[in-house]
């Protein structure tokens, strides 16, 4: 033993001596180098990886703009305007900041649609669904407080509509949206809060919770194009057959991605970081005036959506007043997919050998989603209400009505290794 | 096993108590954070009430640049002789026409929602989502309504409320324009925020 060791190298001696103090080698083969991953990924697996680069640069450009942002309400549009034109570079680490914002909601938007395209929420994946899903709440929570942050017209006046929604819960919603200002109007107060959310508590959830996601991943194994468990044959050294070691197999994958898309992210950065009003709104370069609301108020496009939704609810319900059923509707939207796992009865994972319906429903989802994106942009409009309506139907039904028309349609027989691949 | 050692039965009771009390402690715990998100003594104080001059409002305008109270804009409105007079006769299309779900103090409790007919004062705040209103004061065709009336239209959602600050039926905005505690002194001062009951009309 003693003399084996004395004829290895420095790293293996080093490496020796790390494990038996740390996990290092066990930790990298687990999560890397005998992590078997189905050969079969496709395009959409890269979506994952892309915002776990996102989240480093949110993390890190927004370290560096804490150092020159003052969260006050008479300091708080100057020194993002400082940060623009008097620090050194400082409008790219801004734009860097504001572009990752949208960048995150692509990316996760497109990883999400994976998931329900695959089945990705099936069993066993139940868990990494649902941390995913609060993966997500927390991103759109982070995206609401620090749009606040440059105390711009539109910061202030799209956190004074969200705001007033806690008020519209029955009985206690006035004290509640008071309390949650800090004041009775949006001030100061509420601004230096958002600010402590933004750049403290929920980046610190938002790691720990990726973190969470990517444990019960590497348990439970990926899902792939197929819908097919990967572990179901293996070797006779118990490695899946149509397994290959994510690294160096998908390792150099990914960073082919991650350089296609830090390409688009620096078009985006460099050319148009406002992207034509929809990243960083106009009236967001004038600084909040409390008593003067924009002509037009619209949330950014990652919450648009749910903002159509929430405005196509016109009429009381049962004495409660449409103000609150907007928000049931809202919230719901935004939540049901937490219910996937348990509404979809299909016997197969895939939409590659789910039924007519299921293909059917699958893009009607998207086409509502991005008809009711569009809609959340624009001003209200009696034609935009019955379209927006029509579509919050839409985007319900492939919900509700999934348990229904997974069990009746006729599914195509599953393979039983995958296909296409290495 | 030791006799001594407590029971199973014992054991789990010690651990639910356990965690009752530690329950309870970090409850209590939690009271001093949310407590501190409570509007403050200073964010109080700027509540204080007001005093307008309204030496300048003219029949058919609203009060420029609009005062402020509590950082919420007021809306004060002189409104014409013909204008009282379609308030009190047209009210088909208004979702609370008598105010009765609405938030007003008793001596706005009619038809044109003021204490002067002619003048009205409301807060400049949808009460959907507390957006601004614009104020469209003619009666004549707007892009939004071909049948306009005159009153206000809320650019968020779609909302319109009348000259007396009264919403239409089927829009998001639940309730009528607020009217906030208010007061002439005379014909020229006007205060928001306090009403002393010694200048009773």
């Amino acid at each position: 033993m003693s003399e084996s060791l004395e004829n290895r190298g420095f790293i293996a001696r080093s490496m020796t001596w790390i494990n038996a103090r740390f996990p290092w080698t066990p930790t990298m083969e687990k999560h890397a180098t005998k992590y078997y991953a189905p050969k079969n990924f496709n395009v959409w697996y890269v979506f994952g990886v892309l915002a776990f680069v996102v989240l480093i640069i949110q993390l890190v450009t927004g370290l560096f703009l804490t150092m020159n942002y003052v969260p006050t309400a008479e300091g708080a549009f100057g020194s993002i305007e400082y940060a623009m034109h008097e620090v050194d570079l400082g409008w790219l680490i801004r734009y860097a900041h504001s572009t990752g914002a949208s960048a995150f909601f692509v990316v996760i938007y497109l990883h999400m649609f994976r998931g329900f395209a695959y089945g990705s929420y099936r069993k066993p994946r139940e868990l990494i669904w649902l941390i995913g899903m609060g993966i997500y709440l927390v991103l759109m929570a982070e995206g609401f407080f620090g749009y606040l942050l440059p105390w711009g017209n539109m910061s202030y006046w799209g956190a004074q509509v969200i705001v007033s929604l806690v008020g519209a819960v029955p009985i206690v919603g006035a004290d509640l949206a008071e309390w949650v200002r800090g004041d009775f109007v949006l001030s100061g107060i509420t601004l230096n809060r958002f600010f402590a959310l933004h750049v403290f508590a929920l980046p610190g959830v938002l790691v720990v919770l990726v973190f969470v996601h990517m444990v019960a991943l590497h348990h439970v194994g990926s899902n792939n194009p197929d819908g097919i468990e990967i572990k179901n044959k293996k070797d006779e050294k118990g490695v899946p057959l149509d397994g290959i070691p994510f690294h160096p197999y998908y390792t150099v994958h990914d960073f082919f991605a991650v350089m296609v898309f830090l390409i688009l992210f620096c078009a985006v950065m460099f050319f148009a970081p406002e992207m034509f009003g929809y990243f960083i709104e106009k009236p967001n370069f004038e600084i909040a005036n409390p008593i003067a609301t924009p002509d037009h108020i619209a949330p950014v496009w990652y919450y648009t959506p749910f903002y159509a939704m929430l405005r196509a609810v016109t009429f009381p319900l049962f004495g409660l007043d449409a103000k609150f059923w907007g928000l049931v509707v809202m919230a719901g939207a935004i939540l049901i997919p937490i219910a996937l796992p348990w509404l979809d009865k299909s016997p197969v994972k895939s939409i590659r050998y789910k039924g007519r319906i299921s293909k059917f429903m699958l893009g009607m989802l998207v086409i509502s989603f991005i008809v009711l994106g569009y809609l959340g942009t624009i001003p209200p409009s009696g034609f935009g209400t019955a379209t927006a309506q029509i579509a919050t139907l839409v985007y319900f039904s492939y919900f509700l009505l999934m348990p229904w028309y997974t069990q009746r349609e006729k599914t195509k027989p599953v393979p039983e290794r995958v296909t296409g691949g290495h | 096993m030791d006799d001594t050692n407590p029971s199973p039965v014992t054991r789990r009771y010690l651990l639910i108590a356990t965690s009752a009390v530690t329950t309870v402690g970090a409850a209590g715990a939690a009271v001093p954070f949310a407590r501190s998100w409570s509007p403050s003594e200073k964010a109080k104080a700027l509540g204080a009430p007001i005093e307008v001059d309204i030496t300048k409002l003219k029949p058919g305008e609203i009060l420029k640049p609009a005062p402020e109270w509590r950082g919420r804009g007021i809306v004060v409105i002189y409104r014409t002789s013909e204008a009282i007079e379609r308030l009190e006769a047209e009210n088909r299309r208004l979702a609370d026409p008598t105010s009765k779900r609405s938030v007003q103090p008793n001596y706005a409790k009619n038809s044109t929602r003021s204490r002067r007919p002619e003048i009205g004062v409301y807060l400049s705040q949808c009460t959907h989502l507390g957006c601004v209103p614009k104020y469209y004061g003619e009666a004549k065709p707007e892009p939004f309504d071909a049948r306009w009336k005159g009153g206000f239209f809320c650019p968020c959602h779609g909302s319109k409320f009348d000259l007396a600050g009264r919403v239409e039926k089927n829009l998001p905005a639940p309730t009528n324009l607020e009217v906030p505690v208010h007061q002439f002194e005379n014909d020229a001062i006007l205060h928001v925020g306090i009403d002393t009951e010694e200048f009773d009309e």
